[in-house]
């Protein structure tokens, strides 16, 4: 049976109370919004590429503890990386968000993004947890915003 | 079909005839606060609808034989139960629709563009569902009326002062929730109704949660259009009312065309049926036509009196135990309120509430309850929200705030 203790934990919790990288950028090269109508979620994300590396990315915005938790880890996991990499990680994300029950995830890939593994046992939250991942890929394939994960 | 009276409210005995309120879920018992959403039904209404499927299935309106007629004769008896539930003066006035949102898209689209000319005005209050802000928007878009917002108070109570003052401008229709699905507000719409009278303004109620907690009378308020939304008041999904004043239904031209609302069909002219049936295009949903009327029956077995006493009571006391957790805040405070229950947690978004409290078996609405303007006004984006039937007990408002005193030690 899903835990809360599985979705709320204690990384969820402390990047909800204290978000990373929850900022305008002074150099933004790439933004996209995300937002969530139906449950109110909204995400503007801000993009500094450097060549296809990313320089710096900053989100600011409003929703649940799992949407904001989600981007503010997204952001710290980014950080550094070319935009294929990011491409990469966004997609083992998915792949966690979305795995079947009992299908086990590779945390190995994941770092503190497993923090967010216990979500997919709660259907109506994947879109929360995911919206963030959409929005930077939005942004990074300049792609017409806002996005939503409904 | 016979009903009992009940002296007075018997809540285990009415429980018992809800089947759904002795599962479970998640291991726990069902404590079901969602009934603004939609209400569960009771097994009077769910035997109907076995009991039409299974021995009276027919299209109505049509077939000479046997079981069309029987199909016809029980589906149209719906009509006068519906013309006593909300005392309207005839049956014509009685629309069958899918519900509430289908009504006031029927007003505006009907009513609103024969009516509506540019410059004209359309009032909406403050607290109003996306149902009843949309529909007027999209026949403001196409007419050139704009819309004029009446509006409300930090306790979420309707400015009267400056209803009076709007209603001095070129106004044509005034539309208005009886009560409030994301605040409770009960409105005072038979006088809201007695001004916009006095003006030359026409009403539309949004009855969809008056009909569910009070007994409605449609002449007493006056109201010239009234909306009903059949499964928030224990009926089945996918039926409800318009009631139309007869002189307005009777100008008004139809909304959607086909089969049912004609008098004559050729590809030259079509002249269309009279009211009611001119609203009716295409084959209605009959099964659940007749679990509202079952539902209508089961409402008039209840003592509404009791009922509404009995949410009240709810409504006052989960009011006084979500004061006592730290850091919530209720929002609507009017002094008129129904069965609705809005709150906020500091620190948490209602969707982490929603989540926690279902692990208890706790269902709750999060979100903006599609009313954003009023999620705008109080400055939050969404909230939680515990909304009462006739069935719920002191006992699950409990259940609920142990449930959210978790909320806090997840959050601590």
């Amino acid at each position: 049976m899903a835990d809360l203790t599985d979705l709320y934990q204690q990384v969820i919790v402390e990047h909800n109370r204290s978000p990373r990288n929850f900022k305008q950028l002074a150099h933004p090269t790439r933004r996209a919004e995300g937002s969530n109508p139906l449950c109110g979620d909204q995400i503007s994300l801000e993009v500094e590429l450097q060549g296809d590396r990313i320089a710096d990315v900053g989100f600011q915005g409003s929703g649940c503890a799992i949407s904001q938790a989600s981007a503010s880890l997204m952001t710290g996991a980014v950080q550094g990386k070319t935009e294929a990499e990011a491409e990469a990680l966004f997609q083992v994300v998915h792949a966690m968000l979305t795995a079947a029950p009992g299908v086990s995830v590779d945390s190995a890939k994941l770092g503190k993004l497993a923090a967010l593994s216990g979500v997919r046992q709660f259907p109506m939250r994947v879109k929360c947890a995911s919206l963030p991942w959409h929005t930077l890929r939005a942004a990074l394939r300049a792609v017409p915003t806002p996005v939503s994960t409904e | 079909m016979t009903t009992t009276a009940r002296p007075a409210l018997d809540v285990p005995r009415l429980r018992a005839e809800f089947p759904i309120l002795a599962t479970s879920v998640r291991g726990r018992p069902l404590v079901y606060l969602d009934n603004a959403a939609t209400s569960q039904k009771p097994k009077a209404v769910i035997d109907a609808l076995r009991r039409y499927y299974m021995t009276q299935n027919a299209n109505v309106h049509r077939g000479v034989y046997a079981l069309s007629e029987m199909a016809t004769a029980a589906y149209e008896a719906v009509r006068e139960k519906a013309r006593v539930f909300l005392n309207a003066r005839t049956e014509q006035e009685i629309v069958f629709v899918r519900g509430t949102t289908e009504a006031v898209n029927l007003v505006a689209a009907s009513w609103g563009r024969t009516n509506l000319r540019s410059g004209d005005e359309v009032l909406v209050s403050a607290m109003e569902h996306h149902s009843n802000i949309v529909p007027w928007q999209l026949v403001c878009e196409a007419t050139g009326a704009r819309i004029r917002v009446i509006p409300m108070n930090q306790q979420g109570e309707l400015e009267l002062d400056q209803y009076e003052r709007l209603l001095e401008g070129p106004v044509k229709l005034v539309a208005v929730a009886h009560i409030s699905n994301s605040l409770g507000t009960l409105n005072p719409v038979a006088d809201m109704t007695r001004l916009a009278h006095e003006h030359g303004a026409v009403v539309l109620v949004d009855g969809a949660q008056g009909a569910p907690h009070i007994p409605i009378d449609v002449q007493g308020l006056d109201a010239d259009f009234y909306t009903v939304s059949g499964h928030k008041m224990y009926g089945p999904t996918g039926f409800g009312l318009l009631y139309g004043r007869e002189r307005l239904l009777d100008a008004m031209p139809p909304y959607q065309g086909g089969g049912d609302m004609i008098k004559a069909v050729t590809f030259a002219r079509t002249t269309y049926a009279d009211p009611p049936a001119r609203f009716e295009a295409g084959t209605p949903h009959i099964a659940g036509g007749i679990g509202f009327g079952t539902a209508i029956d089961w409402l008039a077995g209840l003592d509404r009196d009791a009922a509404a006493a009995h949410e009240q009571d709810l409504v006052d006391y989960a009011t006084g135990r979500l004061r006592e957790i730290s850091g919530v805040r209720v929002i609507g405070t009017a002094a008129h309120k129904a069965a609705v229950v809005s709150f906020v947690m500091d620190g948490v978004h209602a969707h982490d509430v929603g989540t926690i409290v279902d692990q208890d078996g706790v269902a709750i609405r999060t979100g903006h309850h599609c009313a954003q303007p009023v999620m705008d006004f109080f400055g939050v984006p969404a909230t939680a929200r515990a909304s009462f039937g006739c069935y719920n007990t002191r006992e699950e408002v409990d259940v609920l705030v142990a449930a959210l005193q978790k909320v806090r030690k997840v959050f601590a």
